[in-house]
């Protein structure tokens, strides 16, 4: 009797500590996307949640900005990186995993070295090699550098390893080719190492900032990061809270409605990153 | 090992001791196709991460001129010049005590949090779905927020000026411009680790704890006692990449300081400096050379780190 209200007493804390918690974590989304919708003249006169006066005005200017074609850079440039990484991982993936080639095993101890070094620490250099190729300023520079991961590649390599083979060759036995291998056995499988993969390209590259502020110089090219960093500067000192704010909020939404429709791979692949290891 | 999907079509069913033949003389054959699947990846990686490597090597014993693209051998002049500069220095002061307060919070909370969730709770879906939310947002997104929340008309000044009375501005002031980029770092970094703790509390076995229980240990002793060292290992992970990820910091840095590590030099981190070094001062063979030192600071650090906690999993 004791130990049951003891117990139920416990999980009344927990419960009001992860909400807490939770309520923490959301408020400062909410926070900016309540002051997104204020005048700015309300924005530093008051402190209610909610705006008095409904505006617009903040949307308003970030439509007239051009951050509409710093999204559609974004967009552009995380979808084709993405692709890229898909297709390019699982092939080495798929060689390290099926092909017993010569200095496979150098290649993977190799690979296990380069993914700890940081890349702060090669950037000044990996800008001259881009210098010298002629990429300043094009978004090429920012899809050549990030269009491999080698964290993928190994996650691909697990998953071909662990695939077992006799299905492939009961496949071909079946008289199915290749190819038709490829796409009718092993492709369907591979849907959940192909939409984390998927998830986490895409995500990373359209949250990075370093790369674009070393890279791209016009801002005409700018990717929305390093555009939001613009257009902040340029509101900041008129407390123009309410567009920058805006500006943040439309930046989310495309990966929150990832995360809202894809949530089950965002979670996985968090744990897989830590198998890797 | 390849087959040639032909002879299979012809041959129904092919004799097994055949294939392994056919896969021993076409080794060459494998090597080719191995390297041509791995070409793409071997090549941007060559280029880009080898190539810049092999080159750091050099220029942190050059001083380049961005312009001419000429550069001079100086030997361990950038070296000398990096150690000392006062910059350097506050750098290195700002980053250290950054990874002294954050790593060991960020590991803490996220351990604690996944240790409740971990309780098979209603509504633990929604709660992990609500906490991941911070760990999706750009760093440049998230910044501008906390900025917009301790700017000195922003909600927490605010908040804090009708509960104390004293109207503190954080982003302005040396002392404090850093804990709210500590205080992002840890806001933002949690879930992610909470997620890897959740993932490493599954595979522990659940007897530890009914044996535990049965012994009349509270919820808390079982965690100190079971979980905490049966979690070892993905702690480790967890404090290595914390380690290296607040080393690395810098978009926090630049977006709130402008690029400038401002107010007086308290939010300049190792890396806004290289970047510093590089684009505003035009050196980069300096940058380069402290980017080295950073990267065996980086090493030297996680290596005492690793080995301290791998002594004390074993007299633990």
């Amino acid at each position: 009797m004791m130990m049951k209200k003891r117990k139920n007493l416990l999980r009344i804390f927990v419960y009001i500590f992860l909400t807490a918690y939770s309520l923490m974590t959301l408020f400062p989304f909410l926070w900016s996307l309540m002051t997104s919708f204020k005048t700015t003249a309300e924005i530093t006169s008051s402190m209610s949640f909610f705006p008095k006066q409904w505006s617009w005005e903040g949307y308003k200017i970030i439509f007239d900005s051009q951050f509409p074609v710093w999204v559609r850079n974004s967009v552009v440039v995380s979808l084709i990186v993405t692709l890229l990484n898909l297709l390019f991982n699982t092939m080495a993936g798929y060689a390290l995993a099926r092909i017993n080639f010569k200095g496979r095993n150098f290649l993977f101890n190799a690979l296990l070295i380069l993914i700890m070094i940081p890349s702060q620490v090669t950037m000044i250099p990996l800008y001259i090699v881009i210098a010298r190729l002629g990429l300043v300023n094009t978004h090429t520079a920012l899809i050549v550098t990030t269009m491999i991961n080698i964290t993928y590649i190994f996650m691909m390599r697990q998953f071909f390893i662990h695939f077992p083979r006799e299905i492939e060759e009961a496949a071909a036995i079946d008289g199915l080719s290749r190819i038709g291998t490829f796409f009718r056995i092993v492709l369907p499988n591979m849907k959940a190492s192909i939409a984390t993969q998927c998830v986490f390209v895409f995500m990373a590259v359209w949250n990075e900032f370093m790369k674009p502020l070393l890279f791209i110089t016009s801002p005409d090219k700018y990717m929305l990061t390093q555009g939001l960093n613009a257009l902040s500067k340029q509101y900041m000192n008129a407390t123009k809270w309410d567009v920058i704010m805006a500006g943040a909020i439309l930046s989310i939404i495309p990966i929150l409605l990832l995360y809202i429709f894809l949530n089950k791979y965002f979670i996985r692949s968090s744990d897989q990153q830590a198998g890797i290891k | 090992m390849r087959e040639d999907p032909k002879v299979q079509r012809q041959n129904e069913n092919p004799p097994r001791k055949k294939k392994r033949n056919r896969a021993f003389n076409s080794s060459f054959q494998t090597t080719l196709s191995g390297y041509s699947f791995m070409a793409p990846a071997l090549l941007v990686i060559l280029l880009f991460t080898l190539a810049p490597i092999a080159y750091a090597f050099v220029m942190m014993f050059q001083k380049i001129d961005m312009l001419t693209m000429e550069s001079t051998f100086v030997g361990l002049d950038n070296f000398r010049k990096v150690f000392t500069d006062p910059k350097f220095w506050a750098a290195f002061e700002n980053t250290v005590t950054y990874v002294i307060v954050v790593v060991p919070t960020q590991t803490i909370i996220a351990m604690v949090l996944a240790a409740l969730l971990n309780n098979k709770m209603k509504f633990n879906r929604t709660f992990l779905s609500i906490m991941f939310l911070p760990t999706l947002t750009s760093s440049s997104a998230m910044t501008l927020i906390f900025m917009w929340l301790f700017n000195n008309n922003g909600f927490v000044v605010n908040l804090l000026e009708d509960l104390t009375g004293e109207r503190i501005q954080f982003l302005t002031n040396p002392d404090l411009a850093l804990s709210v980029i500590m205080a992002m770092n840890i806001f933002s970094t949690v879930p992610h680790f909470m997620v890897v703790f959740l993932s490493g509390l599954q595979d522990i076995p659940e007897s530890l704890y009914e044996a535990a229980a049965i012994d009349g240990a509270n919820k808390v002793k079982q965690f100190l006692h079971i979980t905490v060292p049966q979690l070892m290992p993905v702690t480790f992970y967890v404090v290595t990449m914390g380690l290296v990820g607040c080393f690395q910091i810098f978009d926090q840095a630049y977006i709130i300081s402008n690029g400038s590590g401002g107010p007086q030099n308290s939010t300049l981190t190792f890396t806004l400096y290289i970047y510093q070094l590089a684009f505003n001062s035009n050196d980069m063979g300096r940058a380069t050379a402290l980017a080295f030192t950073l990267g065996l600071i980086i090493f030297t650090v996680t290596f005492i780190v690793n080995k301290v906690m791998k002594a004390d999993e074993i007299n633990g």
